[in-house]
């Protein structure tokens, strides 16, 4: 680019060769200048958005508790082939550590893992580390089995030194196969989990069910709305169009407060209801599924809506004028030669709000009861109040695998580019 | 506003261009936040604690709400990123946070030695700042006669005799043992017992007698969701912690009726998270709540108990007998299993979850 | 739409019952925006309609309590660098990816669109996670850097889209009448593509302004912003005030889509688009 001008000159003259290589030249500094521009919003994604997800995803299947809390237990459990109970080596090893954890109290989060396991085992274990360096400590090899028998009988059963075994990690499929009501019995085998610890199963289908139910709703009030605007003369078209976007840029926790003052006992809906002598007791509008549809779908609508009207829009209304003068009855009309040009945008619409849908957590925690929260909320749950974020990050891996594959086929049918909002 | 700027400042100078630098938490010198449980609770505390606080020793009190679980401290204390240099905690989750090293050991020199307080409000991590009392009520404008209005444990699943929603706490808590009281004519303290006792059956008993009910019960989450409930008619009894409904008579005019039958009755506790820098500061305001003559203050605002004699000697007798220690209130009571509690409290809420959401 | 004079009874018959279902429709989408704006304005602290009387209260405790006061500072100054930051690094890139194809775009893409598809729990989780791990949770930079991410798609998005029409032949006149690269930036191409620049920013701010999810991992009492607070105010009881924060952000998201559309007109205007 700094080349001086005679030198362009002579270069130019002497032959296509160097042209090309300026050229190419050329073409290479705008691709590096391309880069260098793009480059601080790549990094910063990267850092702030793409290894933040990752090494939360990552916890989904290590298992590290046990081993941070009782390093070298764990080590001489891994030699331990599972038969039986432990060899006594192990036993000392672990009542050793246990003494120092309980001094240290850093046994916290390993028998919050265990206890995953067996409901019980933390409390097992905090006896028995209490009790350790003056029961366990200095017992002969022979004794030491029985040693923690007497501190808590449950020692006896073998299964609870398989957990403590199926627990040393580094990596484990522990949580995944919780995030499906799976776990694994003593031999090894995938088995379903105690039914009283079994939710997600039922909480996978559910979101999908929400999310289907909600997109088709979408549709079929969407549809009519899409086609009104696109077949009305621009002057009014304009001013409905304002009346879906005035929504579509109201924020979602408002829209959800307004539908919670509606929607409650003894709220708007229920006060006209009754005033008007349609119903005597308040309609259960809140708390349960009814309220979760009536707001999501208010929520998404315009997500439907804005990609039909925009291919509608594109349409040529001499198409259907042609079909009926050619015989066509007005219905035939409609969904032979109208509906099939919709089709990318209705594509687009249903797409974008199924993939929305999925991820919803607000909406459903204020309007929903028990029974009606999605993925989302079980995220949320186990990542904050329970502190399982093991489960947390493996619920997580699920709800993003499902959120890419229709992301990637909204990609191929839409495009990314098409991702503009109002 | 000056130290957003800077703060923010150092976010795109320092941290975006330099890379990721941390920018610790920022906080003024004399200025603490306080973790309690909102609504009139928080109103009752900001007018006896946190508005004197800054006259009497200088510092500023910021609120935030939490749900009361010991995943809430650990994961400040696990990751370092602390939010609160104070916690109003209830006892067992005290106990169990402190057994975890997820609390301070207070420093009862400075309190003035545990004697001065009720036996079992003095922890190694936690002070008593309260009593309260977890107890049903309804409304006095749906069942006006009292005759015929509910009045035992039992009624409050009778849902033949009075028909409507119930509201009860989101998390385990009491709910259990007072299913077993209705279902098993159990006394409070013998349900109980049984629940610490039989766990796993306990649990299973409960809730196989709550499950028809299961959709005729609403849960709150804050402590002000429940008058709330019952004032919006939206239930027709609500579990509650006594003050808020004593609150809701007095200063909304509320015409609530509360039942003492079954009670459970607990202790609140003040704590700090383990390793937290202002430690200091959580230590100079938890010495300054407990000041007798401070501490009586709270009574006025909402219907608690202290946990120190010199305090309770302050208390006027008519503010006295809405107490959940008043002893009419305790004919069939029990105390919160806090040790119990401590070891069991987060599998029973893990399964408590999953019947609820099933 | 309008009904052609040869329709048959059946076509009218039609045509009243889809215009009953389209009001119907507009009327669902539009009723909770338009009936929680008068509710603020009760003198009685319940939600329903006829109301007893009007009043400010509702406005008076919103601007006398300093939680809300905190939340509002908060969120206004985590949302203006949230913008500021967003819309530097998304111009950019909307530049850059204008310039040249090069191998690796998709990727870049991918990695670009990423915080609009990934759901927003799991970016919250994650960034909660990985903040707390560097100190930057419960701070106002963690927060602004949070949003920005979730701001910098939009930004990308809407200046791409104004580059579409960008004719390149206005920077090779301005460098061969000998402006440098930078000046050609500031004097052709930012006043070009500024409309798109804007709708970008302001698609960033109110992507912060709304935010919740984000605010309810990452920002502790002292970082509240509006939402946050609004969230916990709903959870807890529903007071009146929540209305009157609400209507005050429903008539500040007007005044947003009102800007767009303008700036939409002039972007258009300037391309020499009509339609």
């Amino acid at each position: 680019m700094t080349a001086t001008a005679e030198s362009t000159e002579s270069e130019f003259l002497s032959g296509n060769n160097t042209l090309k290589s300026r050229l190419r030249r050329a073409e290479r500094m705008r691709k590096l200048w391309a880069l260098a521009l793009i480059a601080p919003m790549f990094i910063f994604l990267v850092i702030g958005f793409i290894i933040p997800i990752i090494s939360l995803l990552k916890l989904s299947v290590e298992d590290l508790e046990v081993g941070e809390a009782l390093p070298r237990t764990v080590e001489a459990f891994r030699e331990w082939d599972g038969e039986g109970f432990p060899p006594p080596e192990a036993l000392e090893i672990f009542a050793e550590e246990l003494v120092i954890s309980d001094e240290n109290k850093s046994l916290g989060s390993a028998t919050r893992r265990l206890n995953y396991a067996f409901s019980g085992f933390k409390s097992m274990l905090k006896k028995t580390g209490r009790e350790a360096e003056e029961k366990l400590v200095g017992l002969p090899p022979d004794q030491i089995l029985d040693g923690f028998i007497a501190i808590d009988k449950d020692w006896g059963n073998p299964e609870y030194w398989l957990a403590i075994k199926d627990a040393v990690g580094p990596l484990s499929d522990f949580y995944f196969l919780w995030a499906v009501d799976r776990q694994r019995d003593e031999e090894g085998n995938i088995i379903q989990r105690p039914e009283d610890q079994s939710i997600y199963i039922d909480v996978l289908l559910r979101t999908l069910e929400i999310s289907i139910a909600v997109t088709a709703l979408c549709f079929l009030l969407g549809l009519p709305i899409a086609y009104l605007l696109a077949t009305l003369p621009p002057s009014k078209s304009n001013l409905l169009l304002i009346l879906v976007l005035l929504p579509f840029w109201t924020s979602l926790l408002v829209r959800t407060t307004a539908w919670i003052v509606l929607l409650q006992n003894q709220g708007l809906i229920n006060d006209m209801g009754i005033l008007l002598g349609f119903w005597d007791e308040p309609l259960e509008l809140i708390r349960n599924r009814i309220g979760v549809y009536i707001a999501m779908v208010h929520i998404q609508l315009p997500f439907m809506i804005l990609p039909i009207y925009a291919v509608m829009k594109g349409i040529n209304p001499w198409h259907m004028r042609a079909a009926e003068s050619l015989g066509a009855h007005r219905w035939l009309a409609f969904f032979k030669v109208y509906l099939p040009q919709c089709l990318p945008g209705i594509g687009a619409g249903i797409l974008l709000c199924f993939i929305l849908s999925l991820g919803y957590y607000i909406t459903p925690a204020l309007v929903g009861g028990p029974q009606d929260q999605m993925i989302s909320f079980w995220i949320v749950e186990n990542m904050g109040r329970v502190l399982n974020w093991g489960l947390a990050a493996a619920l997580s891996v699920i709800l993003l695998g499902i959120t890419l594959i229709f992301f990637f086929i909204y990609n191929r049918f839409v495009g990314f580019d098409k991702l503009r909002m109002g | 506003m000056n130290r957003y700027w800077k703060g923010s400042l150092a976010a795109l100078g320092g941290v975006v261009l330099a890379g990721f630098a941390g920018t610790g938490p920022v906080s003024a010198d004399d200025t603490i936040t306080v973790a309690s449980w909102g609504g009139a609770y928080s109103m009752s505390q900001r007018e006896a604690y946190y508005k004197p606080a800054l006259k009497d020793i200088g510092m500023t009190v910021l609120e935030d709400e939490w749900g009361g679980a010991v995943s809430e401290i650990r994961v400040q204390v696990e990751t370092g990123d602390y939010k609160w240099e104070v916690i109003d905690a209830d006892v067992g989750t005290a106990l169990a946070a402190c057994d975890e090293g997820l609390l301070e050991e207070l420093d009862w020199d400075m309190l003035g030695g545990r004697d001065r307080f009720f036996p079992g409000s003095a922890l190694d991590c936690a002070v008593g700042t309260i009593s309260y009392g977890t107890i049903y009520a309804y409304n006095a404008d749906v069942y006006s006669d009292p005759a015929t209005a509910p009045q035992t444990v039992a009624d409050f699943f009778d849902f033949e005799k009075f028909p409507g929603k119930r509201a009860v706490y989101t998390g385990v808590s009491h709910t259990l043992e007072m299913a077993l009281m209705a279902s098993k004519g159990m006394s409070a303290e013998e349900a109980s017992a049984y629940l610490q006792e039989n766990t796993d059956e306990a649990f299973d008993e409960a809730t196989a007698f709550l499950e028809p009910h299961k959709d005729q019960l609403v849960y709150w989450e804050t402590g002000a969701m429940a008058p709330q409930l019952l004032a919006d008619g939206e239930v027709v009894m609500t579990t509650a912690w006594n003050g808020r409904i004593y609150n809701a008579n007095v200063q909304e005019g509320k015409n609530f009726v509360i039942v003492w039958d079954g009670q459970r009755v607990d202790y609140d506790v003040w704590a700090i998270p383990a390793g937290v820098p202002g430690a200091d500061l959580g230590m100079k305001f938890i010495e300054y709540a407990s000041q007798p003559e401070v501490m009586a203050r709270q009574s006025q605002y909402i219907a608690y108990g202290p946990t120190t004699e010199e305090a309770a000697a302050l208390i006027a007798p008519d503010v006295l007998k809405d107490l959940p220690t008043a002893p009419a209130n305790l004919t069939n009571a029990y105390w919160a299993p806090v040790l119990w509690l401590g070891d069991h409290i987060e599998e029973m809420e893990e399964k408590w979850a999953v019947w609820k959401a099933s | 739409m309008a009904l052609p004079v040869y329709a048959s009874p059946l076509q009218r018959v039609w045509h009243y019952v889809f215009f009953i279902l389209c009001t119907a429709i507009f009327i669902y989408l539009l009723v909770p925006i338009f009936v929680i704006m008068p509710l603020s304005f009760n003198s009685e602290p319940y939600f329903s309609y006829p109301m007893e009387g009007y009043s400010l209260r509702w406005y008076e405790e919103f601007f006398t309590s300093d939680q809300w006061l905190l939340g509002l500072k908060n969120s206004i100054i985590i949302g203006v660098f949230a913008t500021l930051l967003a819309t530097t690094l998304g111009t950019l890139a909307a530049l850059g990816l204008n310039r040249a194809d090069f191998r690796g775009k998709p990727v870049v893409m991918a990695v670009l669109i990423s915080p609009i598809v990934i759901p927003i729990v799991i970016t919250a989780a994650g960034m909660f996670y990985f903040y707390a791990s560097i100190g930057l949770s419960s701070t106002i930079p963690g927060l602004v850097l949070a949003h920005a991410t979730l701001g910098v798609p939009f930004v990308v998005i809407t200046v791409s889209a104004t580059l579409v029409g960008f004719d390149h032949n206005l920077v090779r006149a301005g460098s061969s009448l000998g402006a440098n690269q930078t000046r050609v930036f500031f004097k052709i191409t930012l006043p070009i593509i500024l409309p798109g620049v804007v709708s970008g920013a302001l698609f960033a701010f109110i992507t912060s302004w709304d935010e919740l999810v984000v605010a309810i991992f990452l920002a502790g009492a002292e970082q509240h912003t509006l939402p946050r607070r609004m969230w916990s105010g709903i959870r807890e009881l529903l007071s009146p005030t929540i209305t009157a924060v609400a209507t005050m952000l429903i008539l500040f998201s007007i005044l947003l889509m009102v800007t767009m559309e303008l700036l939409r007109r002039r972007t258009e205007r300037l391309r020499g688009i009509r339609n």
